[in-house]
């Protein structure tokens, strides 16, 4: 096998050239800008930028010379998603840490807040925050189990030979450059589309490799059936690189300048922005993890999804709805009432396809309702699915313009967020995890069935801390808002507000301690499991033992 | 032209995209494709070690893999 593997290699073809290329115009252009940038901020950034397109280059020239990457069609190409793997848990930690950092932060500003350091300030590291775990996070688990389940389900391996690579790398470089622009001050004031004209042209490029990389697998593969999960990573991929090229276009001031101006003014941009906004909840948050969900449940779980055309009217209602809900955020502002009208209907009419694809997710289980207790994996991939329930329930509530008029503004909608992002992002990523690494490192199981228990529990706790003390804060805020007395002023100033929020804040902070303390268990345990000390064997893992009993030829 | 564009989308946009729902909603009820959506849901249950040409191509390990 091993002399078959060695004739399987590349050598430099026409797609190593391309990549080549692009990083070598990357390289030129962060040189150019490091030397004669348009403001200062670019001269700074422009060498984090150049050392990645280096770093690249430098890999390329490594594999190459050693005659190219394998590209062996009898094998899967678990490698890249190995990588995956590991990227997704560092920007977890990463990205939980600093939540938790900048959750201290709102609770104790005066000791938190560093004039000497801007770069460390609140304004700074949220986006970091939102970015690292959303973009950074979730985005290394998708990528990572739509490369998994797409060659799974297609039988076949995945196209392109550099290319997976280069979406695997180009994306952790543009999570570089998009944390590093946001220290550095660098961004485009957009919430969740904060980075900067050339980041976001990057993207596109990594974007349009994977859309294409995921189409070619798609095309190429041995199984007459399209399973659902790929049709959900297909919409995710499809409507992502839709919204960050609208939302995103923009002129540049300067070629070699890190400011550029919208394309968009007034509400016409914040219309486009929360459609953007939106829809990356829809379709990365959601739709991209539904498809985590109907691979990985029915695997772990050893039966087939409760019902696959329920799937299809699920697939097909959220895609017709999701995309028209975001007007919601825009209540009470200068956009025209029938287009929030429009924005909140649409909203309510998304619990349909919610719950009907959570029904589905939990039914799966019926008849091995017995799992929930024995198997801590199905444990959480179940409780995420409930999340998910108990979050597109509440949202569909918030997005009615009443309850909007007390919720909007406030802590109750951080709170929201959280559920779902905890709660149903979170666990789902962690279940997935937890399949992926034994199949991927060909162990019998997991290092410690324990310790996953211990990471369930412990995160549990911590998402019930945060989410219920920002429903108390979130409510009581809204609530002192409008609080008028008999005299038609208003009854607290806003300083009063903040005052009374503060145990809430600070309860709020030690759910993401324990929530990020549940995520270094789980990263201790993945390790071990990779070093190979399991002590048990895991009966759940069954369903892939013929990869366990033949390891690597 | 906004006019005439948004006029548009409102009466035959509307319509288009409700007859798509429609029509993707016939599809997954039509009574005869249950069969091959039955196949479809085990899909991920029946996933192999290897690419399905390998299994092709080496028959022992296909033996193997399902054993």
């Amino acid at each position: 096998m091993s002399a078959a593997a060695a004739s399987n290699k590349t050598g430099f073809d026409a797609s190593a050239m391309v990549v080549a290329g692009l990083l070598g115009l990357g390289a030129l252009w962060s040189l150019i800008s490091a030397a004669a940038g348009a403001d200062a901020a670019i001269r700074v950034h422009a060498w984090v930028i150049g050392a990645g397109f280096l770093a690249g280059l430098f890999m390329m020239a490594r594999i190459y010379g050693d005659g190219g990457l394998d590209n062996d069609k009898t094998q899967y190409n678990e490698n890249v998603i190995k990588a995956g793997v590991i990227a997704s848990m560092f920007w977890g930690v990463a990205g939980l840490l600093v939540g938790v950092i900048i959750a201290f932060q709102l609770a104790f500003p005066a000791l938190l807040s560093f004039d000497a350091f801007p770069q460390l300030n609140f304004g700074r590291l949220r986006p970091v925050h939102t970015s690292a775990v959303i973009f950074a996070f979730g985005g290394n688990v998708l990528i990572a189990t739509s490369f998994y389940v797409v060659q799974r389900t297609c039988r076949t391996r995945i196209a392109g030979g550099i290319w997976p690579w280069f979406v695997f790398w180009g994306y952790q470089l543009f999570i570089v450059v998009a944390a590093t622009g946001y220290l550095l001050g660098i961004t485009q004031g957009k919430e969740y589309a904060e980075p900067e004209w050339y980041a976001d042209l990057w993207l596109t490029l990594v974007w349009v490799a994977y859309l294409l990389v995921f189409l070619a697998t798609l095309m190429r593969r041995k199984e007459p059936h399209l399973y659902v999960a790929n049709w959900f990573y297909l919409a995710f991929i499809v409507t992502i690189a839709m919204l960050h090229v609208v939302n995103n276009l923009a002129m540049p001031a300067s070629l070699f300048g890190a400011r550029s101006y919208s394309a968009f003014a007034g509400v016409q941009d914040a219309l486009t922005q929360w459609w953007y906004g939106h829809n990356a909840v829809g379709f990365f948050l959601t739709a991209g993890f539904l498809a985590i969900m109907y691979y990985f449940i029915p695997k772990r779980a050893e039966r087939p999804v409760y019902s696959y055309r329920l799937s299809i009217i699920h697939f097909w209602a959220l895609i017709f709805i999701y995309i028209w809900a975001g007007p919601h955020h825009l209540h009470y502002t200068a956009l025209p009432e029938w287009a929030q009208t429009l924005g909140m209907t649409f909203s309510i009419m998304l619990w349909m396809p919610s719950w009907g694809g959570m029904i589905n997710g939990l039914m799966t289980l019926s008849g091995a309702w017995d799992r929930l207790r024995t198997d801590p994996v199905i444990r959480m991939l179940v409780v995420s699915v409930a999340f998910y329930g108990m979050s597109t329930f509440e949202g569909p509530v918030m997005s009615v313009r009443a309850v909007n008029s007390l919720s909007h503004y406030t802590d109750w909608t951080i709170g929201h967020v959280h559920s779902g992002a905890l709660g149903w992002v979170g666990f789902i990523s962690f279940g997935a995890i937890y399949c992926l690494v034994p199949w991927l490192w060909k162990r019998a199981g997991m290092y410690s069935k324990a310790l996953i228990e211990w990471h369930f529990w412990i995160a549990t706790i911590g998402i019930l801390l945060y989410i219920t003390s920002m429903w108390v804060s979130g409510i009581m805020q809204g609530l002192m808002w409008r609080a008028y007395n008999s005299l038609g002023f208003l009854e607290y100033s806003f300083v009063q507000t903040v005052e009374a929020m503060h145990p809430y804040y600070i309860i709020r902070g030690l759910g993401g301690v324990l929530y990020l303390t549940g995520a270094l268990l789980m990263v201790w345990n993945v390790y071990k499991t990779i070093k190979g000390d399991v002590r048990e064997k895991d009966e759940a893992v069954k369903p892939q033992s013929a990869a366990i009993q033949q390891p690597a030829e | 032209m906004y006019e005439s564009l948004a006029s548009f989308a409102q009466t035959w946009g509307m319509l288009l995209f409700i007859a798509l729902f429609l029509t993707a909603g016939a599809y997954a009820l039509w009574p005869r494709n249950q069969q091959k959506f039955d196949e479809a849901a085990r899909v991920p249950l029946e996933d192999h070690d290897r690419p399905a040409a390998a299994d092709e191509a080496d028959r022992t390990h296909k033996d193997r893999n399902d054993g």
